[in-house]
């Protein structure tokens, strides 16, 4: 920690520079976009951005682009050119304003978009793979499946040495070479395994910083929110994993965390109640959706979100630059595993985190556009219920398609939660229980 | 007693009419208490549940467990209901609720990551049943070198696994014999859609799928004898051609349409083919009985199988594979149908409406529900799609 930082210089910093780096990311896609230079299409979820790097291909995270046209409200307009294209009201609204940015030649609410000359799905959403078939219908875009084989049934995770792990580790390993076949292909560019060492060494500082920032706010108070900075951390975890930019970001953003926490600097003045967040964010109303819960002082301190679309850096995972290609693919193999853990089987987590974040409750946000994150999530919370004495709220909206998102019956449930929780804390204290009231 | 010993669970049909046998077993498929899965566990069988599309079911059959397929019901998912939310295809509940019902009851369950819902259901079934609930990772990247390599030892994984609820080990030549009984089986089916294909006057499509669903519920080597049986018969009936549309109905690989839109669509063409129930029909040539049969049977999956919606493969984009199937069939239309909430299934109907106007095909789209059970209005739509053609 910076002894000499003031306030000023130190708090905040996260916000207004991942603002910027945000901005400065779309004005060069702007620019590939007009030198009609093709771009990596990539998803959160396994985006091996350390290993495009070395190629020199703009990224493009599709998922990005989409939530933005609904947090800058007008996500309806792409949905619509999308459903008039024929595509289904049922299915990911994320790809379907896609689509739209597509059929507009690219043009988004943020500039425009360069073209996809190669797309890098994970199999960690199914719909990753159906998304970039339409790339590949589109703009005939080379389409490489990187499969990765999560765990198989619910604690039944392998580990290095394990036969099993060793399986999938050789069959990602031997699929990374591939990828590299095609990137050389596609750029002309050979590949270079000290670039590589470099790009691996940022997102080493970039995991390491993000899970210290992650243990950062078991604090009380916690320091920032997980729904809406946290957002700001993930974009820049993504858009810059394996650049210096992103290492340097989340360097400082520890930095700040840690400063703040030492000196008790919280989100909130007021922090009464400490939730978690199970799900994708209601981006039709980003902000709005978070002041039902700040308002009564509910400070979202986790999610599951800051876990499964941070690709899994959320455990740390320092790759071993001794043997770079064998460490990225247990690495993938590794994290991307995670982050489908913390979507299929988040009730083993999700206990571990009420007790490790002092949360008091647990709001589920299924969403219409996305069954991998929503299919299980009723289940998890019936199953969270019947172990845990927490309060939880079940609600369901989208995180593009405004016309299932009713601010007032979500405003109505969230109060009833509230008063729920509020009741708790009354009748705790009357029986002199100490856990459920605010620290 | 079938030939390898198991008690059977089918009702002796041999000395009954044709028509009383497809009779019989359609009332048998259409009984929401599966009633040959569960004559099957009172005899002491072992049954390992798997979900749509496809599964390496000689792995369970070499151990001596029924291999059932699981692919929903048209049944109200009261007590599933409350382990879902909203925005998801019937199937997915349907089938947790037919174990929770307790109208079947597994040793084990197996899914597949061919869509983000199917995906959660291990998950989902694991938290609800004490019994091994697992997710067998079909490779997504079909076109990997290392492909088969790999799926080669998640199938030896899924041996281990089944060789722990079968309480017996299971040798290559046990997996040799079940290659064999399912290759015979796969030669049949391959028979019966050639019926459908080459004489559709003498099995209607709600016939033909009713004798190859019945695979999923009964142990192969009963439904090979049926089929053995069966197909001659079939072929002796005294039906004349009419003047009918031939079709190819797409969109039926994991959700299933109800007996009766399929008797409704039956009603106004020639089905002469589908992809219903792909999953039973993935592997399209016999698999070797020769060397590893795992890897065989790994082999077969990536280069000798079929194609659906829920695989990407760079040699089968699923537009052309249709384009294929309708030409293979010598068909002059196409319906092209979707689950309803099926991401997948509606994602690809786009691309499937766009190759077919591309190549002038006249083609009927819809969605369906497995529960839905009123067909008048599409019934009516249909006959007007079908009567334009006609009459053009």
């Amino acid at each position: 920690m910076a002894a000499v930082a003031t306030d000023t210089s130190i708090v905040g910093r996260g916000n207004q520079d991942g603002a910027r780096l945000f901005r400065e990311w779309f004005e060069e896609l702007d620019r590939a976009a007009e030198d009609d230079t093709g771009a990596a299409y990539v998803f959160v979820m396994g985006s091996l951005t350390e290993l495009l790097r070395v190629f020199d291909l703009p990224i493009v995270f599709p998922e990005i682009n989409s939530l933005q046209t609904a947090v800058r409200r007008v996500a309806h307009e792409y949905l619509s050119e999308a459903e008039d294209y024929g595509y289904s009201p049922d299915i990911c609204g994320y790809v379907k304003a896609d689509v739209a940015v597509q059929l507009r030649g690219g043009e988004h609410p943020m500039g425009r978009i360069p073209k996809p000359a190669v797309a890098i799905c994970t199999n960690a959403c199914n719909t990753y793979i159906k998304w970039a078939e339409i790339w590949e219908r589109m703009h005939a875009t080379r389409v490489f499946t990187l499969d990765i084989p999560g765990t198989r049934a619910a604690g039944g995770q392998t580990w290095p040495g394990d036969p099993d792990f060793e399986t999938d580790r050789r069959y990602v390993a031997e699929q990374l070479k591939e990828l590299i076949s095609v990137c050389e292909d596609q750029t002309g560019i050979r590949f270079d395994v000290d670039r590589l060492r470099e790009t691996m060494n940022h997102a080493n500082t970039m995991n390491r910083s993000w899970k210290r920032i992650l243990e950062l706010n078991q604090t009380r108070p916690a320091v920032f929110n997980a729904l809406t900075d946290g957002t700001i951390y993930l974009g820049v975890a993504n858009g810059f994993r394996g650049s210096e930019a992103g290492a340097s970001y989340f360097a400082d953003l520890a930095e700040e965390m840690e400063y703040k926490a030492s000196n008790g600097i919280g989100t909130l003045t007021d922090e009464q109640y400490r939730l978690l967040f199970v799900g994708v964010p209601c981006y039709p109303i980003f902000r709005r959706f978070n002041e039902l819960f700040t308002e009564w002082g509910g400070t979202f301190v986790n999610s599951t979100y800051l876990w499964f679309a941070s690709g899994g850096s959320n455990l740390g995972f320092e790759y071993d630059l001794e043997r770079p290609l064998d460490s990225l693919a247990e690495g993938v193999l590794i994290s991307v595993r995670d982050a489908m853990d913390s979507m299929f089987f988040q009730n083993l987590v999700l206990s571990q985190m009420i007790d490790d974040y002092h949360a008091d409750g647990v709001v589920f946000h299924p969403i219409k556009s996305c069954r991998t994150v929503s299919t299980g999530l009723a289940d998890n919370r019936r199953s969270l219920m019947e172990n845990r004495d927490t309060a939880s709220l079940f609600l369901e909206s989208d995180m593009m398609d405004r016309r299932v998102v009713s601010e007032a019956q979500l405003k109505n449930r969230v109060d009833a939660f509230f008063e729920g929780l509020a009741t708790r804390r009354k009748r705790a204290s009357i029986e002199g229980d100490e856990t459920l009231q605010p620290q | 007693m079938t030939s390898n010993g198991h008690p059977t669970v089918l009702p002796d049909w041999t000395d009954l009419p044709l028509n009383e046998v497809l009779l019989s077993c359609q009332e048998l498929l259409e009984d929401t208490d599966f009633p040959t899965v569960n004559r099957w566990r009172e005899n002491g069988g072992k049954v390992i549940g798997h979900f749509q599309v496809y599964f390496p079911e000689e792995i369970a059959h070499a151990a001596g467990t029924l291999p059932f397929k699981i692919r929903g019901a048209p049944i109200e998912p009261t007590q599933a209901d409350s382990r879902f939310g909203s925005y998801l295809c019937s199937i997915i509940k349907t089938s947790l609720e037919l174990a929770l019902s307790q109208r079947v009851e597994l040793d084990m369950f197996v899914t597949h990551p061919i869509c983000d819902a199917a995906r959660n259901l291990a998950g989902i079934w694991g938290r609800n049943f004490p019994y091994p609930c697992q997710i067998l990772y079909l490779p997504q990247n079909a076109n990997s070198d290392h492909a088969v390599a790999y799926l080669r030892g998640e199938y030896d994984r899924l041996k281990r696994e089944v060789e722990a609820i079968a309480g017996r080990s299971i040798a290559e030549d046990d997996l040799c014999r079940s290659i064999t009984v399912f290759n015979e089986n796969r030669a049949l089916l391959r028979a019966l859609y050639a019926v459908k294909r080459d004489k559709p006057w003498l099995l209607s499509a709600d016939e033909a799928y009713v004798l190859v669903a019945l695979g999923g519920i009964v142990p192969r080597e009963e439904h090979n004898a049926l089929l053995r049986a069966l197909l001659p018969r079939i072929e002796e009936r005294e039906a004349q051609p009419r003047d009918r549309i031939r079709v190819v109905v797409e969109g039926g690989f994991c959700e299933q349409l109800p007996l009766d839109l399929v008797r409704t669509i039956a009603r106004s063409c020639y089905v002469v083919d589908d992809d219903l129930l792909i999953g039973l029909r993935w592997l399209m040539e016999d698999v070797s009985v020769n060397g590893d049969p795992l890897f065989n049977l790994a082999h077969c999956y990536i280069e000798k199988s079929s194609h659906s919606p829920v695989q990407h493969d760079l040699r089968k984009p699923k537009e052309e594979m249709l384009l294929k199937r309708i030409r293979a069939a010598d068909a002059e239309a196409a319906i092209v149908l979707a689950a309803k909430m099926c991401e997948p299934g509606l994602e690809e109907q786009v691309a499937y409406v766009r190759a077919l106007d591309k190549e002038n095909i006249p083609y009927f789209v819809s969605e369906f529900e497995e529960s839905m059970t009123s067909f008048d209005s599409l019934e009516i739509q249909l006959e007007t799609f079908l009567e334009n053609l006609l009459f053009d």
